[in-house]
This record gives C-alpha cells, sequence and structure tokens, in this order.
C-alpha cells in the first residue's frame, strides 16, 4: 500500500497543448495538464465538457487528435501495446461504471491487477485492503451482489493494490450517497498521504470545498472547451 | 453444489479464471471438434488402407515376372530350355518354370471356353519367374534371353503395375485431401466459437486491458480455453470412430478395400494424433482471433 514510487521524475503525466476531436467536432483544445507526485487535482465542468476523455488521455485509452502526451517520461503514440499495460499497472483508475468481471468474486476482483501481472496476491494483505475500505464481509461476494458505494470502495481497492503512482477517478461518489462520498474521499486523501498523485473527475462542487478543508487540491474546470484553473469561487 | 463448483474453480489456475465460463461456444467446439476428429478417423483409416493394398498388389506383381516364347513348332522345346538355362544363371530369380498345357488351359478358358483345342493353336509358350527379394535386373535379362533364344519376351508386369499404383495413389491423395479439409474446417469452426467467445466478453477484455493485462495475458486465457475443449472433443471423436471401426463387418473378398478398411497393428496408434492436431489448431486458430480482436481495443 505504502511503496509509492515517488522520485521516479518531477512529472508522471503531462499533456502538451492536447486537443481532442469526436465526430468531427473539437471537445475541448490546448489542454495542458501536469501530474506531479502528491499532488491532488479536481478535475470539474459540465456533462460532457470532456472530464472522461481527459483522463481516459491520461492512462492511453485515448490518443490525442493533436499535442503531446507523456505518461512515466513516455509519448503514449510511441507506446507499444505491451508498453501500454505495464504503463497502466502504474496508474490506478476508479471507473464511474466499475467494471468488474462478474463471474469472480470480489477479493478475486480486488487482486486482479496482481494476476494479470503474474504476481500471486498476499492473503494477509488482501484482507488488510478489504478491511480499509469496508469490504472484508464482502470478499466472497459476486460484484453484481453489491451496492454502488460497495462497488465504488472496491474499485478504489482494485485501483490501489499495485501501490500505484497515480490515482485517476472519474466521479468515484456519483452513486453514493454523501456520507459514503466523504468516506470514499477520505481513502484518496488518505493515499495522496503517501505520495499518490491523484486526479478526480467530478461535477459535485461539494466534495470539492470537503476535500480542500483535508488537502491542498487544486480545481481544474472546462469552459468553452478549454481548460482553466478555477477561481476561489470553489 | 457451491462447494463442488468453488474446488472446480479454484483448480483451474488464476490467469484462466479470468475468462467467465461460457455455453453455447464451449459446445460448439467440443461437437465440432468430436464430429471431425471421428470424420477425420475414416479418412486416415482410408489413407491407410489404400496404401497398403496399393503396396501388396504392387509387392505380388512386382515378385512375378512372365517369359513369353514365340518360336516356330520345332524351335519351341530348344528355346524354352535356352531360357530356363538362362533364367537359371539370373542372380534374382528365385525360380522358373515353364507352363504345362493344363496350366495354359486353365489361363485361357475364360476367354475361349473349356474345349480350346491347345494343341492345333500356335500358342506362345509361357515361363514363370519368381524373383528374390534383391529383384532382378531386367534390362540386361532382356539382353541376354534375345541372343539365347530369339523368340522369348520378359514381361516384368511394370504396365500392369503402373495403373493399380496410380489407382491407389489417388485414392490416398483423396484420403489426404478429407484430412486437410476436415483440419481445415475445424480451424473455422473454433475461429468462429472463438470470435463469438470474443465478442461476448469484450467487456472483460476491457477490464483485463484497463489493469494493466497483456495482450499475450487475455489471448492465453481463451486459447487455453478452447484448447482443451479442441482435444477433449476431439479425443471423444477418435474414441467413437475407433468403436465404429473396430465392429465394421469384416468382407469375405479379400482384395476388396472393404477387407482392408481400417488400421493394421501400429497404424491403430496413429489416430492418437488427432486430438493433438486439433489442439494445435485450436491453439492457432484461437490465439490468432483473440491476438486480431485485441488490437481493436487499447
Amino acid at each position: 500500500m505504502g511503496r509509492g514510487r515517488q522520485g521516479q521524475g518531477a512529472r508522471v503525466i503531462e499533456l502538451q497543448s492536447v486537443a481532442m476531436n469526436y465526430g468531427g467536432g473539437e471537445l475541448f483544445a490546448d489542454v495542458s495538464l501536469k501530474l506531479a507526485p502528491g499532488s491532488f487535482q479536481f478535475l470539474t465542468g459540465p456533462s460532457g465538457a470532456g472530464k472522461t476523455t481527459l483522463l481516459k488521455l491520461c492512462y492511453g485509452e485515448l490518443v490525442p487528435s493533436a499535442g503531446q502526451v507523456q505518461l512515466f517520461g513516455q509519448e503514449v503514440r510511441e507506446m507499444r501495446r505491451d508498453d501500454t499495460a505495464r504503463m497502466r499497472r502504474r496508474v490506478g483508475v476508479v471507473h464511474q461504471d466499475c467494471s468488474f468481471l462478474d463471474h469472480l468474486p470480489l477479493a478475486e476482483n480486488v487482486a486482479l491487477p496482481l494476476t494479470v501481472a503474474g504476481r500471486a496476491a498476499d492473503a494477509a494483505e488482501l484482507s488488510e485492503l478489504l478491511a480499509w475500505v469496508g469490504l472484508a464481509p464482502h470478499a466472497q461476494a459476486l460484484p453484481p451482489q453489491l451496492s454502488g458505494g460497495e462497488r465504488q470502495r472496491a474499485a478504489l481497492a482494485r485501483a490501489v493494490i499495485m501501490a500505484p503512482d497515480v490515482i485517476l477517478a472519474d466521479e468515484p461518489t456519483g452513486n453514493v450517497d454523501w456520507e459514503m462520498s466523504l468516506r470514499l474521499l477520505t481513502l484518496l486523501v488518505e493515499l495522496n498521504r503517501m505520495g499518490k498523485a491523484v486526479l478526480i473527475a467530478t461535477h459535485d462542487l461539494n466534495l470539492i470545498r470537503a476535500a480542500k478543508s483535508q488537502v491542498s487540491a487544486r480545481v481544474l474546470r472546462f469552459q468553452n472547451k478549454r481548460l482553466q484553473v478555477a477561481g476561489a469561487d470553489l | 453444489m457451491s462447494a463442488r463448483r468453488d474446488r472446480r474453480r479454484q483448480a483451474i489456475p488464476a490467469a484462466a479464471r479470468v475468462v467467465p465460463p461460457s455455453g453455447f461456444t464451449a459446445r460448439l467446439t467440443l461437437f465440432s471438434a468430436a464430429t471431425m476428429a471421428f470424420l477425420a478417423v475414416f479418412a486416415l483409416a482410408m489413407s491407410m488402407a489404400t496404401g497398403r493394398i496399393a503396396d501388396r498388389w504392387s509387392d505380388e506383381l512386382a515378385r512375378t515376372a512372365t517369359v513369353r516364347i514365340s518360336a516356330p513348332a520345332a524351335q519351341m522345346a530348344a528355346q524354352t530350355a535356352a531360357v530356363l538355362a538362362v533364367l537359371d544363371a539370373t542372380p534374382g530369380v528365385a525360380s522358373a518354370r515353364a507352363l504345362t498345357a493344363d496350366e495354359m488351359q486353365v489361363l485361357l478358358g475364360p476367354w475361349f471356353g473349356p474345349d480350346l483345342p491347345l494343341a492345333s493353336l500356335p500358342l506362345p509358350q509361357l515361363v514363370e519367374v519368381v524373383e528374390a527379394p534383391a529383384g532382378i535386373d531386367a534390362e540386361g535379362l532382356r539382353l541376354r534371353l534375345s541372343a539365347e533364344a530369339p523368340g522369348a519376351v520378359l514381361d516384368d508386369h511394370a504396365r500392369w503395375r503402373r495403373p493399380l499404383v496410380e489407382a491407389a495413389a489417388r485414392l490416398r491423395l483423396l484420403a489426404m485431401v478429407s484430412l486437410a479439409l476436415i483440419t481445415v474446417t475445424t480451424a473455422a469452426m473454433i475461429v468462429l466459437a472463438a470470435q463469438a467467445a470474443l465478442a461476448a466478453n469484450v467487456q472483460v477484455i476491457r477490464v483485463l486491458r484497463l489493469v494493466g493485462a497483456r495482450d499475450q495475458f487475455i489471448a492465453r486465457a481463451f486459447v487455453r480455453r478452447f484448447t482443451l475443449r479442441a482435444l477433449v472433443g476431439a479425443a471423444a471423436g477418435v474414441a467413437a470412430g475407433l468403436v465404429a471401426l473396430f465392429v465394421l463387418p469384416a468382407a469375405s473378398t479379400a482384395d476388396s478395400l472393404m477387407a482392408d478398411f481400417g488400421f493394421s497393428g501400429a497404424q491403430w496408434l496413429a489416430p492418437l494424433a488427432i486430438p493433438l492436431l486439433a489442439g494445435l489448431v485450436a491453439w492457432g486458430a484461437t490465439r490468432a482471433s483473440a491476438l486480431t480482436m485485441l488490437r481493436g481495443i487499447r
């Protein structure tokens, strides 16, 4: 859990003058972003502004229409597929829809990044991780048996099991109540204190305000197809 | 029931468990592998049977030759004696004898009837030559015969052998083509089943890529599953095919294809290669399908 890779370069993810077009239309342009180790940033903006797309650029699921995306010092267009796979082991992603392998119990789903990396999960560490996200009693439950909040926490546990350098979370509190949102936020703040770079895409301004009371967070906002640093209104 | 399912699941390596168990693609692969293996057993049996028949016919004709002596009646005995003397001194000749009038009658009977007045016809004298396993030098023998008995002509049965060997070779080729078609069809069926399974599991594949799975890892999970199914299905098909061959009624005619159909001796081991071939085909077909499909997912 606490095995961060700080000191491997000042930026783990860097976007330079990135533009993204969909179906001939421009989604956003001239977006630059740097994720440094230990940084905590929010990405906000109206629905459809490109928050999810930007996150996908950050873990190489998409390549930009223009500009450069450097992931751990490597240009995303020059990455071979195996390089992309290895890079993703250093990036923990919490998806909006929290996709799991529904036929596998929760414990195996959480340990999936280790399995695909050819490593066996340490049973004690896995139990500790599940307890940390409050899911120890559900270790053998199948994902469809879990509630929205439980799925979000399971996705977070899966995202951190490889001790990644970066956590990317796309609307991590989208399907949960406020109490659960704060709990998830606390987990993300804890991870940030361990040295992980955290980028959260959300439209929940209350969550951003709650985070700012716990951690020094920068807020980036999509406006008019450009990414801007949000002001004191947040 | 649940405990048994858990135990069964735990017996599968974790890397293979990432692909959910699927219904119809599993049955399709098993059934097509079994059917194709069953047909392959018969094609293989056909190939081996025609091979054996060709070898036997060729061998039987190759071990005998005939010397035909056409000479005036006054010289016939002398030339026959000369031919026998030459044959007696020829290396590779196991035995040689002139056919008797009764044997000639039996030979010609089917064409001219039993009342053939053999003595009144100017028939050539036939000498039957049985070759030793080393065989004879046909050209050398012809030269010596022409010098000692000008009316003697050596027939080493080559012109009879050639069409028989050609016919058997064509049958064998047909059987081999059938085997090749069966292999290609098996590959096509497995590709279809694998593509259906991959398409049905595209979300699983996306999750695996998201958590850092390499293409080889994902492909291996599918390949393992389809290879095992093809192996098991083909093994069942081969077993059924061998049982069917075993209970095939024996034909009474010694030289018929039916009498020789099946395997002989160590040839019974040859069908054991069919499941291995099916597994190999499934491995290659699934791997190619998986890697092609995965290239479309980042």
